[in-house]
């Protein structure tokens, strides 16, 4: 097994709300409340959950674009181990170019008054690479990798499609060979045909340089064409994490089970038994007593509604956070042929 | 089967932009049967929700329905009424009591200004003459058919107050307030969560078995059609390429584009890691409109020579099917159009 890169421990951020001419602090939204997770090198770990749970707020914290209130994430950095829960904003300067981003929206991500060479190049530029016919070299590079053609360097982003823009976003977020790179919701606003196209890019930048994603989606089946593990949140906290083909095929946790069963499949008539929760997500600024997902779980008893569960390990590499794992035995997705015509 | 609600035939809108015309919806055909739900499909750009605002009669300026039929059944029986030759004033006759439409963004299209119980008693009022309290008595009614929770109370909320599920509710009570028998459906549940979007699912479809309802379900997600839709009309570039049955479209696609299309689909049942087989390219913009057939620079099934010139005429195969294919026939008239 390879070196764990980043270890995320007990991560917590919590937002003020505040009311009144005062502006008096009257309660707190735990948007992320005590998430665990570590990242191996060259793996991928998604971070699924709909929205409000707190998905992009913990991925957020991990770039540092927010200070968590609580809790370590430890990064592993040219040999050694950082603690970036507690820096300042000068002393994550140097660090900043290890750990790129992708966006969600390709649109609004990428300025509309550079050209597409400086886009990508201006990693390189900040971080004090300044001899510009090496860094044009490596754009164009970077271009090939991501399969834009080089006579593109020059053109503006208005003149690119949803995919190529994303292609652009990708090829930027590489330019300083980040240990690192975190994905929100980077399909999400892609066409389907085009959805695939950035996924297999992805999956190949992968095995070509090695990457560690952490990628971070509402979409399960987008989540089982990518990832390695998967991290199922609910109301800021993690309830499952497993292995990608156990946690669809044998999901441990009522919640996971009934993601799985909400999720549209292409194969007409396929929907008969499917598990409709009841009411509405969790509100994270005021969560019920004892398992946050007691009033929508159809398997809850006395103490789901008194205790919070605990994400432990329920079987070699798997945790789960539910009272009653061990004896409920939940349905899942096989993991049948692809279905093609 | 009975005759169609509505029969919509070779329809055209298009954009009269500064920069040129956009044929936004070119020549599209489709019936919509009582109980039945048609699904739309397609990509961004395919002309899908410009479909469903031509046949309310609801399309944005510079846009405008330039050709076809849209025949709607009237209810009591005699002959079929054209909505495409109505005026604007007309038109509001049938807009709620014949048809109504469930936009998808629900905060988008609520006002902010009323309370949710006046915003749907608004049409009541307006097509079903009752009054002030009767409507606000029917509001409730529709708000609890549509499974919001404490009806009576939140008839005064404001949009505001509601999460996007409920609002989704509400907008669906509104929309059926005034008991339409063709409900539009433009991206019902594209702005939901999975879990909040299969309530809405649910709703819809028991929703068509009490009223026998023909919906009209336009998505970009094949797995909400294949799950929701009887009949499905393929759309790219403004056309209805391919149009069957839902089995047939998902376990036999003839057309290259909708066979492309359900191959490209990520799925919760593919094996983990897995490369999906792509389309090439992207949608071209509507300004650029490839000649022949749109799909041809994409397909990877390409007759050298005859998709890149001619168009495809809709082709009607023996197991009823329509399809805009030369690899499905048509190629005769190709020739003939060429020739002549």
């Amino acid at each position: 097994m390879s070196e764990t890169i980043l270890e995320v421990r007990d991560l917590k951020k919590h937002f003020p709300i505040r009311r009144g001419l005062l502006r008096r602090v009257v309660g707190q939204v735990k948007a992320v409340d005590g998430v665990s997770f570590s990242i191996r090198k060259g793996e991928t770990l998604a971070l699924v959950g709909e929205s409000g749970c707190g998905k992009t707020t913990a991925a957020r914290c991990i770039l540092r674009a927010y200070a968590p209130t609580g809790g370590s994430i430890k990064f592993k950095v040219e040999g050694r181990e950082v603690e970036l829960a507690g820096l300042k904003r000068r002393e994550l300067r140097p660090l900043r170019r290890h750990i790129q981003m992708v966006f969600q929206d390709p649109y609004s991500s990428l300025n509309p008054r550079m050209v597409v060479g400086d886009i990508i190049g201006e990693p390189m530029l900040i971080n004090g690479m300044s001899d510009a016919v090496a860094r044009r070299r490596r754009v164009e590079e970077l271009m090939e990798l991501v399969q834009l053609p080089r006579a593109y360097y020059n053109r503006f982003p208005h003149a690119f499609s949803g995919g190529q823009r994303q292609r652009i976003g990708i090829a930027r977020a590489l330019s300083l060979n980040p240990s690192l790179i975190v994905a929100d919701e980077p399909v999400s606003a892609l066409d389907v045909s085009v959805q695939a196209q950035i996924l297999n890019l992805m999956l190949d930048l992968q095995d070509q340089l090695g990457l560690t994603y952490l990628f971070v989606a509402h979409d399960l089946s987008v989540v089982k064409h990518v990832s390695d593990r998967v991290a199922v949140m609910y109301v800021g906290r993690i309830v499952e994490l497993a292995e990608t083909e156990a946690l669809f095929e044998r999901p441990l946790h009522p919640y996971t089970e009934a993601l799985l069963s909400a999720a549209p499949t292409p194969v007409p008539g396929a929907v008969s038994n499917r598990i409709v929760l009841e009411r509405e997500i969790a509100d994270p600024a005021n969560p019920p007593p004892g398992c946050s997902f007691h009033p929508r779980c159809r398997y809850a008893t006395d103490v789901c509604r008194q205790v919070l569960p605990e994400l432990q390990e329920a079987e070699p590499g798997r945790l789960v956070a539910c009272h009653r794992a061990k004896e409920l035995s939940l349905a899942g997705v096989g993991a049948a042929e692809h279905v093609v015509a | 089967m009975a005759d169609p609600i509505l029969s919509v035939r070779d329809l055209k809108t298009q954009f009269f932009g500064p920069e040129g015309i956009v044929r936004a919806v070119d020549g599209v055909d489709f019936d919509v049967y009582e109980g039945r739900t048609l699904g739309v499909v397609g990509e961004s750009g395919c002309g899908k929700s410009v479909t469903a605002r031509s046949v309310l009669g609801i399309v944005d300026r510079p846009g405008r329905v330039v050709g076809g039929s849209i025949m709607l059944r009237p209810a009591g029986g005699g002959p079929a009424i054209d909505l495409a030759r109505l005026t604007n004033e007309e038109m509001r006759k049938y807009r709620g009591p014949e048809i109504a439409l469930v936009f998808q963004e629900p905060m988008a299209s609520f006002s902010q200004h009323y309370t949710i119980g006046n915003q749907i008693g608004e049409g009541i009022k307006l097509h079903m003459g009752l009054d002030e309290r009767a409507a606000k008595k029917r509001s409730i009614e529709l708000l609890d058919m549509v499974g919001v929770p404490q009806a009576a109370r939140r008839v005064d909320d404001y949009p505001f107050q509601l999460s996007g599920g409920l609002r989704q509710r509400v907008m669906i009570a509104m929309a059926l307030s005034c008991d339409p028998r063709v409900l539009i459906a433009d991206e019902p549940t594209t702005a939901l969560d999975v879990t909040t979007q299969a309530q809405i699912l649910d709703l819809l479809r028991s929703l068509q078995q009490q009223k026998g309802l023909a919906i009209i379900l336009i998505t970009h997600d094949m797995g909400v059609i294949a799950e929701m839709a009887h009949d499905v009309s393929v759309m790219y570039l403004g056309r209805a390429v391919e149009t069957g049955t839902v089995k047939e479209i998902f376990e036999a696609p003839r057309h290259p584009y909708t066979r492309a299309l359900l191959r490209s689909i990520p799925t919760v049942l593919a094996k983990p890691r897995t490369r999906l087989p792509t389309i090439a390219g992207s949608i071209p913009h509507p300004f650029d409109r490839p000649k022949g057939c749109s799909y041809h620079p994409r397909c990877a099934e390409i007759i050298g020579a005859v998709c890149e010139t001619a168009e495809p005429p809709a082709v009607d195969t023996d197991d009823g099917r329509q399809v805009r294919c030369f690899l499905h026939g048509g190629m005769e008239a190709a020739k003939a159009g060429v020739a002549a």
